[in-house]
């Protein structure tokens, strides 16, 4: 048997410093970089960079054995049917075709899941959503193992689909998607699961906390707005749709080449599907084609292993663009309801919300969402009475889980507009309102928790506010078509173009909370390669685009002292790293490598001092590494890391945690239960053409703490693109759900910011350190796509005057036709 | 199987390659990645939105995953494999160069469709200013976000002057 397409190794030669993107503020602490270049603080090259410009890097739909067949998936047309009967024998048949498989040939475990292992690997029973998977094929050929799906026969019972979310949380007379016991694994007591609710996490403080009525807080406040809002369904819309292959191994093993956001995970759910013990059930990580939350969830993973299994052959799934859109689950879209009251020199007095997250037909992280949600549901701002009710529900919607941001997205479009509703009552600028109520270090959220770190959100709202401003648009004069919101297809001369500014600010959650046992795990390794001192560094971190493999072999080369780095790909020979996830991966991963560094160093002293080169006249004299040499602070060079070491080699590995965290009260919402928080501030200028209701971004600049820049140029780019997703959010990317089918998957329909969309961005970086965080890091990637979004719908507001409480915005909310 | 198959011959990066027994509804994108194994052509969509199937035709960018193979027989076809002269990762092109030290990209996965564009769009003179290059590689969908990159490892490439004052080429820059 022959092994597929490698993932080559990954050397890290020689790094090039690349030109600074970060406006650092001359205030602002400057990154010490390392002394070994290419280490934290510089901007070395991707090491995968080239291998990803050649077209050489192998993503995972890029995998091939000559030997290999083909899966392809049949899914139910309905969103929610009884299944009466499945007949493959049409299928079974066909030339070509080796296998064909439903949930009776499920070896193990029938089904899966993040959180609740409520979603079946194969139908059986009901269908809960449209595009369910029902029965698998594995052919010679793509076409074939297709066509073979149209000769299985399902003969379903179609029943009413569950698609209002609100009728799911309240109406006791909904039908459930779920039927109580039979189905549905234990839930967690604190969730207050009932009926479709998979959670329901209320928070209370001040005199709410007391049971104080709405209508008895509502007499503090001078100023009352109230408003009703909607968040649409986003998709991740990764380029490189689900993908992997499944290698059945001689021990009766299946060894699968995935992308995927969490290899361990997927292994833990995987195995006990197949009946497997985990070490059986070997995960290598194939090329990442984008994340953003959707591979966090598996898709085709246990089916290309059955299959494998079954046939004795590798098989490979690729998902085409439409069946993606059905493979993955979504951004959970949102009714939300939200009441502020102040004083009428703007001190916020109290605040509610009532947020329905639809999660759709299976449970995915909806919990989480809620835990999030719930904990940062009024955003960062000092209020002295709150009162939050968050609830995820099913639906046979399609279901919803992972997205950038998740939970602290939907919430901050709604505070943030909620506050320059405010504003405008008040007559306050809407940075000025945001200032007065700002919350910092030493501040209490919602939930009770105090921000026990740099948290500076007024001097990060007034550097946004004083930015410069892009050019007005000329009064007078010819007139650029290409300038114009829409581009060439704008059919005016302009005579509508209005311009507005808008700001926007959003406190996210980094790292897993509520008490997850969050860790990674790092394996380092020193030795001599041809005379010189190189590094490995092995861990099982998913590399999904963020850069961390960068980010490894710099902090490798800050602790060791040695250029040489070897990142080796990712795969579960090594223990979990947790999941490229909730920004969490510099964090977590960067610190177990951090930590296995400090472990060699440590080992590598101990031979320094065994070899006797540490005298008795320098007993605690400091040492270092440093260009491949061991140095004493007060000596110098002691010995060269090549001559210590000889022929043998250092290995360390370790586990990295985040300090704990705490569950939510499940009456009060009270808890410490997040373990950073990170803050990115939006100014949006938009021109809004209010006759065509089309919008073009001027400029969308931003203001992000991250405690401490690793890679200035990857940080840049993250924030480039989380900033790029919450203006899709703003303007145009929802998929269209009507009676719970998706209408619009492609991306014809679902559109995403193209180049032209996406305008130029100034962007200032604080370095404000973290004490709890290795070198005073803060997770960058989700933070920017909290904030674009109301900066973006707030600019549109103050060119247009319309309230706009839906996102995304659309042509007929900007020129105000009402729809039914 | 369909009932009829025709052998047709593609130049591909400077080489033949013969294709017996081709499905004629077999798309330029599919008989690059699976039947010459050139994956560095990616399939992002099937359906012509995306940008990520990019490829040149007698140098012009055409989207294979619109094209049907047969249809270019006889046509210069180059690959994101094929656009350095010497080929590989020992010796990038200088666009392939450009976009690794402006960190262009972040997955990737749209690469290869973005620089194959690029390639297209310098040689049709579409890159006077940082707008133009915007307008003309809009067709390549970059969900990462790394467009403000892209345009600078083009404009890089193609000595597009950068106008003082403007944001564009200063962006990202101290």
């Amino acid at each position: 048997m022959t092994t597929p397409t490698p993932r080559t190794p990954v050397p890290v030669h020689s790094p090039r410093e690349a030109p600074s993107p970060v406006h650092s503020p001359r205030e602002a602490p400057p990154s010490p970089a390392s002394s070994t270049p290419g280490g934290v603080g510089s901007s070395p090259r991707r090491p995968d960079g080239t291998l990803k410009v050649t077209g050489e890097f192998a993503y995972s739909s890029d995998m091939w054995m000559d030997d290999m067949l083909w899966g392809a998936t049949l899914r139910s047309p309905h969103p929610h049917a009884r299944i009466r009967g499945i007949d493959v024998t049409g299928a079974v048949r066909m030339p070509g075709v080796h296998a064909v498989l439903t949930h009776e040939d499920v070896p193990g475990e029938k089904r899966y899941g993040l959180e609740y292992r409520d979603q079946p690997v194969l139908a059986f029973g009901k269908v809960r959503y449209r595009g369910e998977p029902v029965a698998i094929v594995a052919a010679d050929h793509p076409e074939t193992a297709r066509r073979a799906l149209d000769r299985v026969r399902v003969d379903y019972e179609v029943l009413e689909p569950v698609s209002d979310p609100v009728r799911a949380a309240f109406d006791p007379d909904c039908p459930l998607v779920h039927e109580a016991g039979e189905d549905l694994p234990p839930a967690h007591p604190a969730h207050h699961r009932s009926g479709n609710r998979v959670r329901y996490q209320p928070v209370r403080t001040g005199a709410f906390a007391d049971g104080a009525t709405a209508a008895e807080v509502r007499a503090l406040a001078d100023v009352v707005v109230t408003g009703e809002y909607q968040v649409g369904m986003q998709d991740q819309a990764f380029l490189g749709p689900e993908s992997g292959l499944a290698v059945p191994a001689e021990d009766g093993g299946v060894d699968l080449h995935i992308a995927t956001q969490w290899l361990h995970v997927d292994q833990s759910q995987i195995a006990p599907c197949l009946g497997l013990p985990p070490e059986k059930v070997r995960l290598t990580l194939a090329g990442v084609g984008g994340a953003f939350g959707a591979r966090e969830d598996m898709s085709m993973q246990v089916h290309a292993c059955m299959l494998a299994l079954r046939t004795g052959r590798p098989v490979k799934i690729v998902y085409n663009r439409e069946e993606s859109f059905h493979g993955h689950v979504h951004r959970h879209p949102a009714r939300l309801r939200y009441e502020h009251g102040a004083t009428r020199d703007g001190r916020l007095v109290y605040a509610t919300a009532e947020i329905v997250l639809d999660g759709g037909a299976y449970a995915s992280t909806t919990a989480a969402v809620v835990g999030v949600a719930s904990s940062l549901g009024l955003g960062p701002y000092e209020i002295p009475h709150a009162r939050v009710d968050a609830y995820g529900v099913y639906t046979t919607n399609p279901p919803c889980g992972a997205m950038r941001g998740f939970g602290a997205v939907q919430a901050c479009f709604c505070y943030e507009s909620q506050l320059d509703r405010l504003a405008a009552e008040l007559g306050l600028h809407p940075v000025e309102l945001r200032i007065r109520n700002a919350m910092s270090e030493g501040s209490r959220t919602a939930t009770g928790q105090r921000v026990d770190m740099p948290l500076p959100m007024a001097d990060m709202l007034r550097r946004a506010r004083e930015m410069p401003m892009p050019p007005e648009r000329a009064a007078a004069g010819p007139v650029d078509v290409r300038a114009l919101p829409g581009g060439v297809a704008n059919t005016s001369r302009g005579e509508g173009v209005r311009r507005g500014v808008g700001y926007g600010v959003g406190l996210k959650n980094l790292c897993f909370s509520e008490g997850f046992d969050d860790y990674s795990t790092a394996r380092v390794r020193l030795e001599v390669v041809g005379g010189e001192p190189a590094v490995q560094v092995h861990t099982a971190a998913a590399e999904v685009g963020q850069g961390l493999v960068t980010i490894k072999g710099q902090i490798a080369r800050t602790e060791l002292g040695v250029e040489r780095v070897t990142v080796l790909p990712s795969d579960t020979r090594v223990g979990s790293a947790g999941s490229s996830s909730a920004s969490r991966q510099s964090y977590m991963t960067g610190g177990a490598v951090r930590a296995a560094c400090l472990a060699v160093r440590a080992r590598v002293f101990e031979l320094v001092r065994a070899a006797g080169l540490v005298g008795d006249d320098h007993p605690d004299e400091l040492l270092g590494l440093a260009g491949g040499k061991v140095v004493s602070g007060a000596r110098g060079v002691l010995v060269s890391l090549a001559d210590l070491l000889g022929a043998s080699a250092v290995e360390e590995t370790r586990e990295f945690r985040h300090r704990a965290t705490e569950m939510l009260d499940p009456t009060t919402g009270q808890g410490a239960s997040h373990t950073q928080f990170g803050m990115c501030v939006h100014r949006a200028v938009v021109d809004v053409d209010v006759d065509l209701g089309l919008v073009k971004v001027v400029a969308l600049d931003a203001v992000q703490d991250v405690g401490r820049v690793l890679h200035p140029q990857q940080l840049a780019g993250q924030i480039q693109g989380g900033s790029a997703q919450g203006l899709g959010l703003a303007l145009m990317e929802e998929i269209q759900v009507s009676g719970s089918v998706i209408r619009n998957p492609s991306f014809t329909d679902y559109l995403i910011p193209t180049i032209l969309d996406v305008p130029p961005m100034r962007i200032e970086v604080l370095e404000h350190p973290d004490p709890h965080a290795p070198y005073g890091l803060r997770g960058a990637g989700e933070p920017p796509t909290l904030s674009s979004t109301p900066a973006i719908v707030a600019a549109v507001r103050a060119a247009t005057g319309r309230p706009l409480s839906r996102i995304p915005v659309r042509p007929e909310d900007i020129v105000g036709i009402e729809r039914d | 199987m369909p009932a009829q198959t025709l052998t047709a011959t593609l130049h591909v990066n400077g080489r033949e390659h013969a294709l017996p027994d081709l499905d004629p509804r077999t798309t330029l994108l599919d008989a690059l990645r699976e039947s010459l194994g050139l994956t560095g052509t990616k399939k992002g969509c099937g359906l012509g939105h995306c940008g990520a199937c990019t490829v040149l035709a007698d140098g012009r960018r055409i989207l294979s995953c619109m094209a049907l193979a047969a249809l270019y027989e006889g046509r210069e076809i180059t690959t994101i494999e094929g656009l350095a002269p010497e080929g590989g990762a020992a010796r990038p092109h200088p666009l392939q160069q450009a976009f690794v030290e402006r960190d262009a990209f972040q997955c990737g996965y749209c690469t290869p469709g973005q620089i194959m564009s690029a390639a297209g769009l310098i040689d049709e003179g579409r890159t006077g200013s940082p707008e133009e290059i915007r307008e003309f590689m809009s067709g390549n969908l970059c969900r990462c976000g790394a467009y403000a990159n892209i345009v600078a490892a083009v404009a890089d490439v193609a000595r597009t002057p950068l106008v003082p004052g403007a944001r564009e080429p200063e962006q990202g820059r101290s």
